[in-house]
């Protein structure tokens, strides 16, 4: 293992986080809040030290560079960020608890939006533009970002590749062009032009600067953080409704966005993924809105609240407009459904991926067929070409260790002794960076109520959730810390 | 640029490296996936599965945006199609295919615009005159040649009886008593560009550039034997085996070529009525011996085997042999390599993909820059070739004036058909020919790049 290399990545690393941070110092310093200000001053003194330090004892790195080191890098970087991240909450005493502050700072980071906070509307904005913008840069990944900025090289150029891999969501991750730098600055180019155009529409929409800026990123990342109590369910329909289209298309494989630029239209209307996913968005709007009718005044307002709650959900977003607790246990089972597909490969959303679910139902279809059909080969294809079997291979390993985990999960937080609901939907709705689930953590409640404990396997959760389980199943691995 | 390479082989992977690490956009075509993956591992690329030669293939490499297209998989038909079709679904597009059997050597050139061809490689024929260049020069390990062949660099092993080691290079034209310049020393698997406070010290190889007249005065002082070629024996009847014995029997040599399998004798004896062709193992050394290997002015080691062929040349060395040249493919294993006495090596495909490089930086300049781009010291260094034009800083102005890059060496300065060495009271002119030698990692694309002020 080659630790010095990924000091090496991590140092600038926490520079960039040092970096988005000032805009929330100089928030607070524009409001005169000069606890938040120190807050944040011990923050970038504690962070400038680490990245210093790292930088300092990384100098002489050597340059070997393995899917292992990419495995490793992310899942510590991560896990380094919240860490140092968080300070400013805990410094400031808006949230008095280290592990709430980092509960809370994970959930940004994965864009995952489940809080422990009781009354969002109390935090200074200064500590809110960075507990919403942490969504932005967890979306697209943060050593994505590093990568289109920095030129990274090592004696294998190649291993940005693992990286990407490991930080991009999705069975199969591969580059739009040939070089890594330009792949990611592509990503991000796609990621700023509708988080900009979602910003516009909701100022045109008469939403105040602030807030409209923190909706957008949260939605941008398919995070979630509001930062009203009411989550979104204050706000003018017309906000909401472009809330709900945004939501929609971040839960999209960014590189069909790509194949629009490079007016590859067909490709992308044959896209399976895409036609799964509006499939089932269609589908559970209906479905959902069928079953809660009467409950709101006007079709068009039950509509609206049906199509928000499945975007939220489907997207792993964690907005509300509504107390979807409430709703019949029909649409909620819907909902649940929901919450372990996931968003699209390639997208910022979490889950287990509509890509994933398709290939598995395909899997199927083919081990039913070779029972009936002993001697027939047959290969499985997507949007026309053949799935390589090692991927299908990874695939049944994930789903195992999806499910093992979720159950493994629930088993302890059952300790805190809340209702069966609540620690079910708990698991899902973080593992899949949702962020409210039903019940005591349902949209108009919170996590504060969990021990210390169960708050650390649900940090867990979030984290292993959004890079896709084996960035931090390797940390926990013996085998990669033996010496070799 | 935008290179699609197709075949991820030796010559593919090697070029993947040179290329991408120029900075150029690669993408890698190739039917197996396991190969793909690892060059992926190692290099900032993109890959493509299947057929190179398939059109939806190459549309999904993007040939339609492509500078430039590789075709180097095992199959010479497979590269023939691959350019024909990528070139015509991009009229704009550059092709260089591999084109390895003879037996296709004339209609990939005399047909290359019907294949949308612009440059047929065949790495075997490219060693085989490298190798005959080797022995027409007998002494020095490497030779290249610039200016349309009137300037040399020569590359040359110091052994420790050397009456060149230990010695600083500003005293090297009292010792040899002739004017030459020392232009890299590769030291240790690095290339070092010296100055005249260098030390000379055995195992280094130096490279050399001088006139014609002077490199034999060399040779001379330096008692390195140069007997003339005659008699070569060649150990291996593989395609190289081929090229070189019709190129050295072109310039009236005597070759005996040793091939174990019956078969390919017989093919070669009808293929090359004047050689003399041996069935037998090149591997067993009373077989040498019963040959009368010591008897030859050369043996040239070309079995398929890298292993086989350094032992045949050690014995050779043993058994005194004045000129011993060896083939090697897999050129990594260099640095270990040098301190052998194997003789020359030569890598087929260092040798293909230097020129497929050349190729492309001639491609990039073409504003008309660098003339011609030679690898040195197993790539670590390069000699460049620079037309001087109205638009290079310095005319006429003494070398030793100049600010010019650590890295960086003027090696010679050619007027027309008279070839100066350079040092510091040379100066240039417009249309003169310089070429310089570097060890950077910075490309230099154009002669200003090498002045720091």
């Amino acid at each position: 293992m080659n630790y010095k290399m990924i000091m090496k990545i991590l140092a600038p690393l926490l520079a960039i986080e040092a970096g988005f941070m000032l805009p929330g110092m100089f928030i607070a310093i524009a409001q005169h809040q000069s606890h938040v200000v120190h807050a944040y001053l011990q923050s970038l003194i504690v962070i400038g030290i680490a990245a210093g330090l790292l930088w300092f004892f990384s100098r002489d790195a050597r340059k070997g560079f393995y899917a292992r080191e990419g495995l490793v890098t992310t899942g510590v970087a991560w896990i380094v960020l919240s860490v140092l991240g968080c300070l400013p909450f805990y410094f400031s005493g808006a949230i008095p608890r280290y592990i709430d502050a980092l509960f809370e700072m994970v959930s940004g980071f994965t864009t995952t939006g489940s809080s422990i906070l009781n009354n969002v509307e109390a935090m200074p904005d200064g500590l809110l533009y960075w507990r919403s913008f942490s969504h932005w840069l967890g979306g697209m990944g943060v050593l994505v970002f590093l990568m289109a900025i920095v030129p990274l090289s090592g004696k294998n150029e190649g291993f940005t590749l693992h990286i990407l891999r490991a930080e991009s969501p999705g069975p199969s991750v591969g580059k739009l062009v040939p070089r890594m730098k330009k792949t990611a600055m592509i990503l991000y180019y796609i990621y700023i032009g509708l988080t900009v155009l979602d910003f516009v529409l909701l100022l045109l929409g008469g939403m105040p600067v602030f807030d409209a800026f923190c909706t957008a990123v949260g939605t941008a990342g398919t995070g979630g953080f509001g930062i009203k109590n009411d989550s979104m369910a204050g706000y003018s329909p017309y906000l909401q409704n472009v809330t709900t289209v945004f939501m929609f298309l971040f839960g999209v494989n960014f590189s069909c966005y790509y194949l629009l630029l490079l007016k590859r239209f067909k490709d992308v209307f044959r896209d399976t993924e895409l036609r799964v996913y509006g499939g089932m968005i269609a589908a559970s709007i209906i479905a959902i809105s069928l079953n809660i009718r009467g409950l709101y005044p006007t079709i068009g307002e039950t509509i609206r609240h049906a199509a928000f709650q499945v975007g939220t959900v489907m997207s792993t977003s964690g907005f509300a407009t509504t107390d979807f607790d409430k709703w019949p246990e029909f649409s909620k089972a819907i909902l649940l459904m929901l919450m372990l597909g996931g968003a699209c490969a390639g997208s910022t959303g979490g889950g287990f991926k509509i890509a994933r679910i398709v290939l598995l139902v395909k899997e199927l279809r083919r081990s039913v067929h070779e029972n009936l059909h002993p001697k027939e080969v047959r290969r499985i294809r997507m949007n026309g070409a053949n799935v390589d079997e090692k991927v299908i291979r990874n695939l049944n390993g994930y789903l195992i260790a999806y499910v093992g985990i979720m159950v493994i999960s629930y088993l302890v937080i059952s300790l805190d002794g809340f209702s069966m609901q609540t620690n079910i939907s708990a698991v899902f709705a973080t593992f899949n960076n949702i962020g409210p689930g039903f019940d005591a953590v349902g949209p108009t409640c919170n996590f504060y109520a969990y021990s210390t404990l169960s708050k650390a396997v649900l940090i867990f959760n979030m984290l292993a959730g959004r890079l896709e389980i084996f960035p931090m199943l390797v940390l926990f691995s013996r085998s990669n810390w033996e010496r070799r | 640029m935008k290179i699609l390479i197709a075949g991820g082989g030796k010559v593919g992977s090697e070029l993947t490296a040179k290329l991408s690490a120029e900075g150029h956009e690669i993408t890698l075509i190739d039917s197996s996936a396991d190969v793909l993956e690892s060059v992926m591992e190692n290099f900032d690329i993109i890959a493509v599965q299947g057929n190179a030669a398939s059109m939806e293939v190459l549309e999904e490499a993007g040939v339609r945006d492509a500078d430039l297209l590789i075709a180097a998989t095992d199959a010479d038909e497979v590269n023939l199609l691959s350019c024909l079709t990528g070139h015509g679904m991009n009229p704009d597009l550059h092709t260089i295919g591999r084109i390895r059997n003879h037996e296709y050597r004339h209609q990939a050139y005399e047909m290359r615009e019907v294949f949308g061809l612009n440059m047929a490689i065949n790495p075997e024929r490219e060693a085989a005159v490298e190798i005959s260049r080797l022995l027409k020069y007998p002494g020095f390990l490497n030779i290249e040649t610039f200016a349309n062949g009137i300037v040399e660099i020569v590359s040359l092993k110091i052994d420790s009886s050397s009456p060149l080691n230990n010695i600083s290079l500003k005293k090297l034209n009292s010792i040899i008593h002739c004017q030459v310049l020392v232009c890299a020393v590769q030291r240790e698997g690095q290339c070092l560009i010296p100055d005249g406070n260098f030390v000379l010290k055995a195992n280094d190889i130096i490279y050399v550039t001088a006139s014609t007249n002077n490199l034999s005065t060399l040779l001379k002082n330096l008692g390195i034997i140069t007997r003339k070629v005659k008699h070569v024996l060649i150990a291996g009847g593989g395609r190289i085996s081929y090229y070189l014995a019709r190129e050295l029997e072109a310039t009236g040599l005597n070759v005996s070529i040793i091939e174990q399998d019956a078969d390919r004798c017989e093919e070669l004896a009808s293929l090359l009525p004047n050689a003399t062709i041996v069935i037998g193992d090149a591997s067993s050394q009373e077989f040498l011996d019963r040959e009368g290997v010591e008897k030859y002015d050369a043996m040239v080691n070309l079995t398929g085997l890298d292993e086989l062929n350094i032992v045949m040349a050690l014995y050779a060395r043993a058994r005194n042999v004045p000129q011993v040249v060896t083939k090697l493919s897999h050129a990594e294993h260099n640095k270990i390599l040098e301190t052998l006495p194997i003789g020359s090596v030569v890598s087929p495909k260092e040798l293909s993909c230097n020129t497929i490089v050349r190729y492309v930086r001639a491609m990039q300049n073409s504003a008309g820059a660098a003339r011609s781009v030679h690898m040195i010291a197993n790539g670590q260094g390069e000699a460049i070739e620079f037309m001087v034009t109205e638009n290079d800083l310095h005319i006429g102005e003494p070398l030793r004036t100049l600010k010019i890059r650590k890295d960086v060496l003027i090696a010679s300065i050619s007027h027309g058909i008279r070839t100066e060495i350079a040092s510091g009271n040379s100066s240039y002119d417009v249309g003169d020919i310089i070429v310089l030698v570097s060890n950077g990692k910075d490309a230099i694309r154009n002669l200003n790049d090498i002045f720091t002020d």
